[in-house]
């Protein structure tokens, strides 16, 4: 039976509210992407029969139905979104006891329904160990990572089902979509996202509460609304996260935009690298038209709409808003330059609104508990939590969402437990490939829109890649630039050929054959770049350049003048030696993959040169740091 | 001679140029690439020119106009999965196979692509071989994830 108005949804929601607050425990095993790689789906199975065959009560699903009786004690088994904490999987948590065990094999699947889930007990073994004090610790609120963040993006991923609508529901979904139709005209829900002051999480932080106005004062009849969900940062995964682990909140923040600007069709745009994404916002469309919330006259509110999916095809610029409309028309997509803006005349040349994923995931909250609220956190000028995604050389890799205004030191430090084998901290890499990298000086910067940009990189999308001293920063730029070569649409010159003639110039810099000139002709072909290009991709894809430049020259300069690599990454100048450091263990001798190494245990390990292909597998596998990189 | 008949592909979608992309994703992954006559197919029921047809296959990274071997091996190049080696780990499958990203081994087994970033930085550096997702991958992995003997 299709929810047609306003009560049924109230009923069918204290139904699942009901049937979740009886559960005795709830057991979310991640399903992320991460987690699924790493077998949880067979840890899932496995202990759905265990628990069944230990003949303790058990749901898999929550009630759509209320049938009056008391509920029976039992506990609420469900796969969940991603948990964020992806390094450590597969999760599985226990609430309402906060206990979080990692790493989850389908052998501990007995002692759990055996210990945890029979007589409540935590099972050591299995619990997060902090990597810098050794200790276990028993659930989130223990674990700096999870306790140091304010989640309001990633609220319910790896909470709920992403796949039941009644895990949404009994989580208060729909309350606002409710509240939008039957209590707010459009205009009032268009306030509330403009006293928010959300700017935009997809790059660029321009201010969604205008967006919305210019497009509702844009002439024409239909308009269109568009999420983009083609995260083509390299390094960030909130998006993907969010539309795997919440897709509900995602579509219900896209009804709310139509609904504030009066479009009734909706377009998510996912990119194709992204298939459980795809899957899991496909299977929420469907049962959202199968339960009547969406489609013609929703609720029975006189508001149509419905929403299409369209998948990438793997092209970066499509992130670009009007080369991602004119791929959702089936063309090449090209963007063009923004004379008239794509939100006046953007999708099929109608006033189109376009946010991103984590924009459009917070708008229910915002419209449910008002958008002062949504203002009370964060920085004067950036609203609200930031999704980061915290990855490359530290120890904790995951996603962590903080309030706009944080350190980059509380972020990389605290949360993210520090330098992997603590080694000294070179720089951290924001913005993806229009952002730049910040060294050490700038560990204090208080992380927003505004701060990030005066500092020489950007918000970006939120991808954070932390480097150690063993990171070559003209080897990082090379490889930006490589990367948007690659991604260049080619519709404009100084994009086209200037990043081809950047990067000849980096990879000569790399190989040991660079000349004193090329950092001048490099900040030349900057210039360039910034002034010339079409689109934002090309305007800002001398940032990675300009920021390593800025705050690493000396490095381009010992490539230049002494033919060395100060981070002992660029191939054609360095070379690996064993030191007496070695405690003769052989383990770089069983990892390197063209058998250079040779020694006997417990003696010095030798290279030989002309076989070692430079891959640095032995360093990785050193465990007493005995191999000199120089 | 191999049945390219698409009929059923493109009954589902309305005969209009907004089709056509996701209309090529679902001929690749019946395919594997995109063969020429269901690019001419494409181009009669829509009523584009081949030409554009053509244009937007060869735009797009996804589609490959060429067969492929019948393993994928996507090595991620994304930023974390770069700092952490990922270069190396796509050398040493290059030593391995002797192709390089976009080529196919003669023998039609493995195609090796080169992916920007699958989204899975927290294990970096990832790989997905035949669509199992492999994540801290060393090079010295590759030829048992591969099943070189």
């Amino acid at each position: 039976m299709p929810i047609s108005s306003q009560n049924e949804l109230q009923t069918r929601r204290s139904a699942a509210e009901k049937s979740f607050r009886s559960a005795r425990r709830r057991v979310m095993i991640c399903a992320g992407t991460g987690c699924v790689a790493n077998g949880a789906l067979e840890v899932y199975d496995e202990l759905l029969k265990a628990i069944t065959d230990a003949g303790l009560p058990v749901i898999v699903e929550l009630n759509s139905h209320d049938d009056k009786k008391k509920p029976k004690a039992h506990d609420y088994l469900a796969k969940s979104g991603c948990h964020g904490f992806c390094q450590i999987g597969p999760l599985l948590h226990i609430m309402p006891d906060d206990i979080l065990y990692c790493r989850v094999k389908t052998r501990d699947v007995a002692e759990i329904v055996a210990e945890t889930l029979t007589k409540g007990a935590v099972i050591e073994k299995l619990l997060y160990k902090d990597p810098n004090s050794k200790e276990r610790r028993k659930g989130r609120a223990d674990i700096p990572f999870y306790a140091g963040q304010t989640r309001i993006a990633l609220k319910r991923c790896g909470e709920i089902d992403p796949e039941s609508l009644n895990a949404y529901l009994a989580d208060g979904g729909f309350a606002a979509l409710e509240k939008a139709l039957f209590e707010m005209t459009p205009e009032k829900v268009v306030k509330e996202v403009e006293d928010s002051g959300i700017r935009g999480r997809g790059g660029a932080g321009f201010p969604a509460g205008r967006k919305w106005r210019t497009c509702i004062e844009a002439a024409g009849d239909v308009r269109y609304v568009i999420c983009n969900g083609d995260e083509g940062d390299p390094g960030a995964f909130m998006d993907r996260s969010i539309m795997e682990g919440d897709p509900y909140a995602v579509l219900e923040g896209l009804m709310l935009t139509a609904y504030a600007v009066g479009a009734k069709q909706g377009y998510i745009y996912v990119r194709h690298e992204y298939p459980l994404a795809v899957q899991r916002l496909t299977k929420a469309i469907a049962v959202l038209h199968t339960e009547g919330l969406l489609g013609k006259n929703i609720l029975g509110s006189g508001f149509d709409f419905d929403i299409q999916i369209n998948r990438g095809g793997g092209a970066f610029v499509c992130g670009e808003s009007t080369a991602l409309m004119r791929s959702i028309e089936g063309k090449v997509g090209e963007p063009r330059a923004k004379y008239v803006r794509s939100v006046v005349r953007g999708l099929f040349d109608k006033p189109t609104v376009l946010n991103n994923v984590e924009t459009l995931v917070c708008i229910p909250g915002i419209v449910k508990d008002g958008g002062k609220t949504f203002k009370k956190i964060g920085t004067k000028n950036s609203s609200g939590t930031k999704a980061f995604s915290l990855v490359g050389k530290v120890k904790n890799t995951g996603l962590v969402e903080v309030p706009m205004g944080t350190s980059l030191r509380k972020i990389i430090f605290e949360l993210g437990g520090g330098i992997i084998k603590d080694r000294p901290f070179k720089a951290v890499q924001t913005g993806g490939p229009s952002g730049g990298c910040l060294p050490s000086s700038k560990l204090d910067l208080a992380v927003d829109f505004d701060s990030l940009t005066a500092a020489g990189s950007m918000m970006g999308s939120g991808g954070m890649i932390v480097m150690d001293d063993r990171t070559c920063m003209v080897d990082v730029a090379r490889y930006f630039i490589e990367f948007l070569v690659g991604e260049s649409c080619g519709k404009c010159n100084p994009c086209r050929e200037g990043l081809k003639q950047m990067l000849a110039i980096l990879t000569r810099i790399c190989k040991g054959n660079g000349v004193p000139e090329d950092i001048a002709r490099i900040e030349r072909l900057c210039d360039t770049l910034e002034n010339a290009s079409l689109c934002a991709l090309g305007k800002s894809a001398a940032n990675p350049v300009r920021s390593t430049l800025q705050y690493f020259k000396d490095e381009y300069e010992a490539h230049i003048n002494e033919k060395r690599c100060p981070g002992g990454v660029c191939r054609e100048l360095i070379r690996f030696d064993i030191t007496d450091k070695c405690i003769g263990c052989t383990a770089c001798a069983k990892q390197c993959p063209t058998a250079a190494i040779t020694g006997e245990r417990k003696k010095l390990h030798v290279i030989d040169q002309e076989k070692c292909i430079r891959c640095g597998s032995c360093v990785t596998a050193c465990p007493s740091d005995a191999i000199d990189i120089t | 001679m191999e049945d390219f008949r698409i009929d059923d592909i493109i009954e589902h979608y309305p005969k209009a140029e907004p089709s056509l992309v996701m209309l090529l994703q679902d001929i690749q992954e019946r395919f594997n690439y995109l063969p020429r006559p269901t690019l001419v197919t494409v181009s009669k029921a829509l009523n584009i020119p081949l030409a554009r047809v053509y244009g937007v296959a060869t735009f797009y990274k996804a589609f490959s106009l060429k067969p492929r071997g019948r393993i994928i091996i996507k090595v991620c190049k994304g930023t974390a999965c770069h700092v952490r080696g990922a270069q190396q780990v796509q050398d040493e499958v290059t030593r391995l196979l002797s192709i390089g990203p976009g080529e196919t081994t003669p023998d039609m087994k493995y195609t090796l692509e080169v992916v920007n970033c699958l989204g899975a930085c927290a294990m970096a550096p990832v790989v997905i071989v035949a669509g199992k997702v492999y994540g801290e991958v060393s090079p010295s992995q590759m030829k048992k994830i591969l099943e070189i003997k």
